[in-house]
């Protein structure tokens, strides 16, 4: 059987997190599986970038180190990446969901003509039973998603054909080193003799990345604002609130779509999911797609005038009203009770 | 002179307003109560496609869609607001198609189809969001693919020289390997962090975001001339006095393919081209747990605020 891989982003020398996220989740998907777990890391210059992934539980690194890999582009890493497969033959492999993995992601599985799960909430190993066919499968991977805009929970399989690919959102799994002192090796790509001329009709001319200013991921209390904050300048307030309480400001589709935030703040299915310990929900209604984002919170307080909003119904706290009129009074109060 | 454009677009259910009557009482989908939409981000894409006919007189804009019968609606919508014709690819052996069976499909139509410059389709459909099946049609057809594009900056025709400023050394590499190149494309991409500029050879596939500029409305003149336009299996349907004027006016039919029109491998289609299958399938059901009710009164926020100070939650 093939092993478990992990395809990394690397951007300015470092593995991004929800690659790192990645390695975590199939480390533990190597265990249960009893194989080793390899990582692949394309780019150029990227030599001691070895350190940055054993500890969490990396056993083979295939490095590719080119100058023609700096910046991503689809084509190249296509290639190596299927060239790749072909050798290790994969058990399974795993992508961040982000724009590097959604459009490398599609590209290798249908190269490899194997199936692709996108935006996986959860991953987990199990057995199948085709009746039809009267085959047993043992050790499949369990591909959990939300679908139909979120209404739905679909357990996607791949039987039959490897490796079975999947990716998944930064901020959805949990990073844990495994050990500080793990090591692995590395295996070298010759990336020379897999690039074709063909391979670099892309090129970018020109790129400007910024650093994301906001970290609601990582933020252990946060104020969202829903279509309902009415306006920009309500939303406003909610910052005011963040400010206060040291929190960050998250926000629902529905405030993003109406251009109350911008959307790195956007928090649910199409965007980042939260675990604070403390999550208050300002003027959101709470559809699936935005409660799949921050159900795990901790302790919920949700502010609004509709008692029969879905948020309602996880919250630990139901505040009754107009949110426009109690932000600022749990502003005035919190000022009060900490001096 | 000008392009050939084909745009895919697909007939989802809007999924983006689930309101109260669209979940049942026992907290399933009540999908007869979602109406089916043109996806969002295709009309991005499509809005793409109708700048570069504006751009660029002379090009033309197809719209090809996937789906059952009354998905030629989004090919009538698409003429309402600008593209000149469309292709619906409807067949029962496509049912239980995952996004890889649906990519091969589409790519067998585009095969047919053949002529032409450049394929633009949203970035995903608002039913699955997998985003899969653009960049699988451009591997299928060996072409590059530009996804999360948010703008066409230019679109030339002919081969770039080995000493353009791009440094794309289109003239020779075409030469070299026979490839098929058009011109040359310069596209703006919307990344999560960022955005950056890419220059790729045409055809090839793009597909664009919805941050891109929305669609234009549906134009008069294009409602009034094309409110007849039928695929052969609507004129089938409709009652003997039914007058078909697709015959008088051959711009109004809408291409109907099944799998019989195309050539395929029968084998990569529906259930059996399908390296995915769905195992489980649990509808969401909110579990109420017990909540505390607070008014909108000072004393009674106070207490939580004071609540959360003291049990180190806040502050």
């Amino acid at each position: 059987m093939g092993n478990v891989f992990v395809i990394c982003e690397i951007e300015e020398g470092k593995v991004a997190d929800v690659s790192l996220e990645l390695l975590t989740k199939g480390r533990s998907l190597a265990n249960d599986l009893n194989c080793k777990l390899e990582a692949v890391a394309l780019g150029h210059q990227i030599k001691g970038i070895e350190k940055q992934v054993y500890p969490y539980g990396v056993d083979i690194l295939h490095v590719g180190d080119d100058e023609r890999l700096e910046v991503y582009t689809t084509l190249p890493y296509t290639s190596i990446i299927v060239e790749l497969f072909k050798q290790e033959k994969p058990e399974i492999c795993l992508l961040g969901a982000s724009t590097l993995g959604r459009d490398l992601g599609p590209r290798v599985s249908s190269a490899l003509q194997s199936g692709l799960t996108a935006d996986c909430t959860s991953l987990e190993i199990g057995d199948h039973t085709d009746k039809k066919a009267g085959k047993d499968y043992k050790n499949l991977l369990y591909q959990i998603r939300p679908a139909f805009g979120g209404n739905i929970v679909a357990t996607i399989i791949n039987p039959d054909c490897r490796p079975q690919m999947a990716t998944v959102r930064e901020g959805v799994m949990k990073m844990e080193v495994l050990s500080e002192t793990h090591k692995g090796r590395i295996k070298n790509i010759d990336v020379n003799k897999v690039l074709k001329p063909e391979d670099l009709l892309v090129k970018v001319i020109e790129r400007h990345m910024e650093k994301s200013k906001v970290n609601i991921k990582n933020s252990s209390i946060i104020i969202a604002g829903g279509y309902g904050m009415g306006s920009k300048e309500g939303f406003n307030q909610l910052y005011q609130l963040a400010d206060v309480l040291s929190a960050e400001v998250g926000a629902s589709r529905a405030a993003v779509d109406a251009g109350f935030a911008e959307h790195e703040r956007q928090i649910g299915q199409t965007g980042v999911t939260v675990r604070p310990k403390l999550y208050i929900a300002c003027g959101i209604s709470g559809q699936i797609q935005h409660t799949a984002g921050m159900e795990e919170s901790s302790m919920v307080i949700a502010v609004n005038n509709d008692s029969n909003a879905p948020i309602n119904k996880i919250a630990d706290y139901v505040i009754n009203g107009d949110v426009n009129d109690i932000v600022p009074k749990l502003i005035k109060l919190y000022k009060k009770n900490t001096k | 002179m000008g392009f050939k454009i084909i745009v895919l677009a697909k007939q989802v259910p809007d999924t983006r307003n689930v309101g109260k009557d669209a979940m049942k009482a026992d907290g399933t989908v009540n999908r007869a109560a979602l109406p089916a939409i043109f996806n969002p981000e295709d009309l991005n894409a499509l809005e793409q496609a109708l700048r570069l006919k504006d751009r660029y007189p002379g090009s033309e804009v197809t719209i090809l869609t996937m789906g059952p019968g009354r998905a030629a609606d989004v090919i009538r919508e698409g003429l309402y607001r600008g593209a000149d014709k469309g292709y619906l690819l409807t067949d029962r052996a496509f049912a239980g198609s995952d996004t890889l069976a649906t990519s091969y499909a589409i790519s067998c139509a585009i095969k047919k189809i053949k002529d032409f410059d450049l394929i633009i389709a949203g970035r995903q459909a608002i039913d699955g969001d997998t985003a899969q099946v653009g960049p699988q049609v451009a591997e299928k057809l060996n072409l590059p693919q530009v996804t999360y594009a948010e703008e066409i900056l230019s679109m030339k025709e002919g081969i770039v020289a080995e000493d353009d400023k791009y440094g794309v050394p289109h003239a020779k590499l075409a030469e070299e390997l026979d490839l098929k190149i058009n011109g040359t494309l310069e596209i703006k991409r919307r990344l999560e962090r960022g955005v950056e500029t890419v220059v790729t050879p045409f055809p090839c596939v793009i597909t664009v975001n919805a941050s891109a500029p929305n669609c234009r409305p549906r134009n008069a003149k294009a409602v009034m001339k094309y409110k007849h336009a039928r695929t052969v299996t609507e004129i089938q349907d409709q009652s003997e006095d039914y007058l078909d004027l697709t015959l008088d006016r051959p711009y109004l039919k809408i291409e109907e393919w099944s799998v019989s029109d195309i050539e395929t491998d029968t084998k990569w289609l529906g259930l059996s081209g399908s390296p995915t299958k769905v195992k489980k399938i649990e509808n969401v059901v909110f579990q109420a747990k017990e909540s505390k009710r607070i008014s909108n009164d000072e004393a009674e926020l106070e207490e939580l605020i004071v609540e959360l100070i003291d049990n180190h939650t806040i502050g």
